[in-house]
């Protein structure tokens, strides 16, 4: 049953991810992103990390991707574009990493389990044990975290600000 | 019977792989932006995945802290690609050559 629901989620992943790069028009590439984060969503409650799907969801398929669709309406793109004449590059790149999934994937079927130490978290209410590592361990860089998007909300406003002509006093 | 690790890194290595070759190859900078959320999302599944392995809430934790970053990033991107596009009227990458020589 486990396999089962892992095998759905990580198709559809697998699908859509390739279907974001596929898709010339950037308003299909950010739907299927969408279902991408809806399934991403699903893989964390299997892995019972219930407060983290509902801030996927609610971050990244509410916010991030709405002002994704926001601005792609707002330039009112042509849809002509084409892929970049960056082959050699992306293989490059993308080779090695290529050659790492295949050694992990044949590593998978040979190698044991390895045998880690398992620290016991507390089971049950997840939100409230995040709440307590991110309010005490992690307290730093939760507030680094709230500087962070001060910094990008000034930067945004300031980047996308058009030039407002001086309105003569009355 | 649980999943193995393994799969989650597989699964993560064939989206991380995506989002990296995405960016690579397309020339809209939208699409561009996409992938890289692409590989976030990547990363964000190992964390989750060794956060339920270790039985450790650091990784999710760190799930956390890569969303802060990915709304920031996603803010300013936005914003650079509203400002260019008003300069150049295009936002296909290959017509932005200013840093070129």
């Amino acid at each position: 049953m486990d396999h089962l629901f892992f095998g759905y989620f990580a198709g559809v992943i697998a699908l859509t991810a390739l279907l974001v790069v596929a898709f010339k028009n950037p308003i299909y590439s950010a739907l299927s992103l969408l279902i991408m984060f809806f399934h991403v969503a699903g893989l964390y409650v299997t892995l019972h990390a219930e407060f983290l799907a509902a801030v996927q969801i609610i971050v990244y398929a509410g916010a991030i991707l709405v002002l994704y669709l926001f601005v792609v309406m707002l330039l009112n793109l042509k849809t002509d574009d084409r892929y970049h004449s960056q082959w050699r590059a992306a293989a490059f790149v993308g080779g090695p990493l290529l050659v790492e999934f295949f050694v992990l994937l044949a590593g998978s079927l040979s190698a044991p389990p390895a045998a880690l130490p398992r620290v016991d978290i507390e089971t049950g209410d997840n939100t409230l044990a995040i709440g307590e590592t991110l309010f005490s361990t992690y307290l730093f860089p939760f507030e680094v975290a709230s500087l962070i998007l001060l910094v990008a909300m000034i930067g945004a406003i300031v980047l996308a600000k058009r030039e407002v002509p001086e309105t003569p006093a009355s | 019977m649980t999943i193995p690790i393994t799969y989650y890194l597989v699964l993560s290595a064939i989206v991380f792989l995506t989002g990296l070759v995405g960016v690579l190859i397309r020339r809209n900078i939208i699409a561009i932006l996409l992938s890289v959320e692409l590989m976030l999302n990547a990363t964000n599944i190992n964390f989750v995945a060794f956060s339920e392995h270790l039985r450790d809430l650091g990784g999710q934790v760190f799930v956390f802290f890569a969303l802060t970053v990915a709304a920031a990033e996603v803010a300013v991107g936005l914003a650079i690609i509203i400002a260019l596009h008003r300069s150049k009227d295009t936002i296909n990458v290959e017509q932005f050559n200013l840093l070129k020589w």
